[in-house]
């Protein structure tokens, strides 16, 4: 039987998971209050620059739409939607 | 006799093939398929029987591709086509134009088989079901390019979670080729890698629409890919071999264009509600720090050393007090005992005695205390309260009873 668990994710550095997965870490540990007041800040200032990051992200109402085509060799390529091979 | 006829077979056989394929030129008949083979060269050969016969029956490779159902063993089915003389082996056959199931219950058949062959090998077994991505960059849909499906995805996502990159690759969903093509864009897309997720599906149609969704090469597509899978296939009711196999089925495209995505103005209010969060904490924090050193500052223990600090200034203030008293008492006193020897010095002053009637005799200009340190003519000066004289000595005396 194949295994079919492997889940591939792609390697993206701080991608909007990973930051909002951080962001949700720190209000935790913020809120459970069991740092010092010292560390409170800076948790809270990564968490500003967080939240920043993800508003972002968020806000940003550009979806982008590409085709994946493959050529006469079987190599595959994204294009522009509505660009033609 | 003398007038019989002798004919070739190959005479015979063209006069049979002329009268057959004249008379039957367009037939339609049904029976249930049999001895079915599918050729390399992409030509179906069975046959169709029914209770007391059977007939040869071809498809050809450029009609199968039109098929939008797979033929399969035992299916009974509506064939219409033409009569044809094969005359190398002098057998009849029907050409196939097209074939149908006989009813929705012969594709429900079908279905059911395919269903249960997969289902025994575990296709559809959860534990294969793959998790999907929370929050997918890149989506890669299959579907067609001129439906409805790909519009409503695109708008759906495109109103959730706008900032995410849609790959598309477009397929053919129904009719010849169409489970070909998608079972060939999943690989793709499994062979390019850089996708979170795919959907695959189209709009609502008939069975036979969807059928290709059914097929097993899609089925197991979907089970092979590494990419985790929604279907998307027609409306709520419609469930394909493809909703069995694929990591989560969505009910219809725009469900699943719902599915892939959160709402970015519920995980905008998240990240408000986490600012919000966090300031509090930290506020809390700083007060919590504040009354904590409040409370230090008032506690005994901290205020323990300023009353002891309180009390040593107190005492080193009355400490200073006492000394001030006894420096102006000793003051005092020393200036009562420096008064009292300055009395005592003046009544010892030998200017004091002389002018009590009193005289001292110098020789050489020292002091002479005794008649002793006198002999005869030793020139001595005498001084007196007035005034001093030079004398001579003439007699010595000695007085007796001194010791």
């Amino acid at each position: 039987m194949k295994t079919k668990k492997s889940n591939d994710t792609i390697a993206e550095e701080s991608s909007f998971e990973q930051n909002l997965k951080r962001l949700e870490k720190i209000v935790d540990t913020l809120e459970t209050g069991n740092v010092s007041l010292e560390d409170s800040i800076k948790l809270y200032e990564e968490g500003i620059e967080l939240s920043k990051k993800c508003l972002a992200k968020l806000e940003n109402v550009e979806i982008k739409i590409k085709k994946l085509s493959k050529d006469l060799n079987g190599k595959l390529s994204l294009l522009e939607e509505g660009t033609e091979e | 006799m003398i007038n019989e006829e002798i004919l070739s077979v190959y005479e015979l056989t063209r006069r049979i093939k002329s009268v057959l394929e004249s008379d039957f030129k367009a037939v339609t008949v049904t029976g249930e398929i049999s001895n079915l083979k599918r050729h390399s060269s992409g030509h179906i050969y069975f046959t169709i029987k029914d209770e007391k016969a059977s007939i040869s029956a071809t498809i050809w490779r450029s009609r199968a591709a039109y098929l939008t159902f797979t033929p399969q063993e035992g299916m009974k089915v509506i064939a219409r086509g033409s009569i044809t003389v094969y005359e190398v082996q002098g057998k009849y056959q029907l050409d196939v134009v097209s074939l149908k199931p006989l009813g929705i219950g012969e594709l429900q058949i079908a279905f059911e088989k395919l269903k249960q062959k997969l289902a025994a090998e575990g296709l559809f077994d959860p534990q294969h079901k793959k998790n999907l991505p929370e929050y997918p960059e890149r989506i890669g849909i299959v579907t067609s390019p001129t439906g409805a499906a790909i519009q409503d995805i695109i708008n759906i996502i495109s109103r959730r979670f706008p900032s995410v990159e849609i790959i598309l690759y477009p397929v053919k969903v129904q009719g010849a080729g169409a489970a070909e093509e998608i079972a060939e864009a999943i690989f793709d897309f499994n062979k390019f890698g850089k996708v979170d997720v795919l959907i695959v599906g189209r709009g609502g149609g008939s069975i036979e629409d969807l059928w290709a969704f059914n097929e097993e090469l899609v089925a197991r597509a979907i089970f092979n890919s590494k990419i985790p899978i929604i279907s998307a296939i027609g409306h709520e009711i419609d469930f394909t071999i493809a909703d069995f196999v694929s990591d989560l089925r969505a009910p219809t495209p725009s469900a699943a264009a719902e599915l892939v995505v959160r709402d970015r103005y519920e995980l905008i209010d998240n990240i408000r509600n986490f600012l919000y969060t966090m300031q509090q904490s930290l506020i809390n924090k700083v007060d919590d720090n504040r009354s904590y050193i409040a409370g230090l500052v008032s506690s005994y223990a901290f205020n323990n050393p300023i009353d002891k600090v309180r009390q040593f200034s107190q005492r080193i203030d009355e400490l200073e007090r006492l000394l001030n008293i006894s420096f102006i008492h000793k003051f005092k006193s020393t200036k009562q005992y420096i008064a009292g020897l300055s009395d005592r010095m003046n009544s010892l002053n030998p200017k004091n005695v002389l002018k009590r009637g009193y005289a001292i005799v110098y020789k050489n200009y020292h002091i002479v205390e005794s008649s002793c340190n006198l002999t005869l003519a030793d020139d001595i000066n005498i001084k007196f309260k007035d005034g001093n004289v030079d004398a001579s000595v003439t007699k010595t005396y000695s007085i007796n009873n001194e010791n």
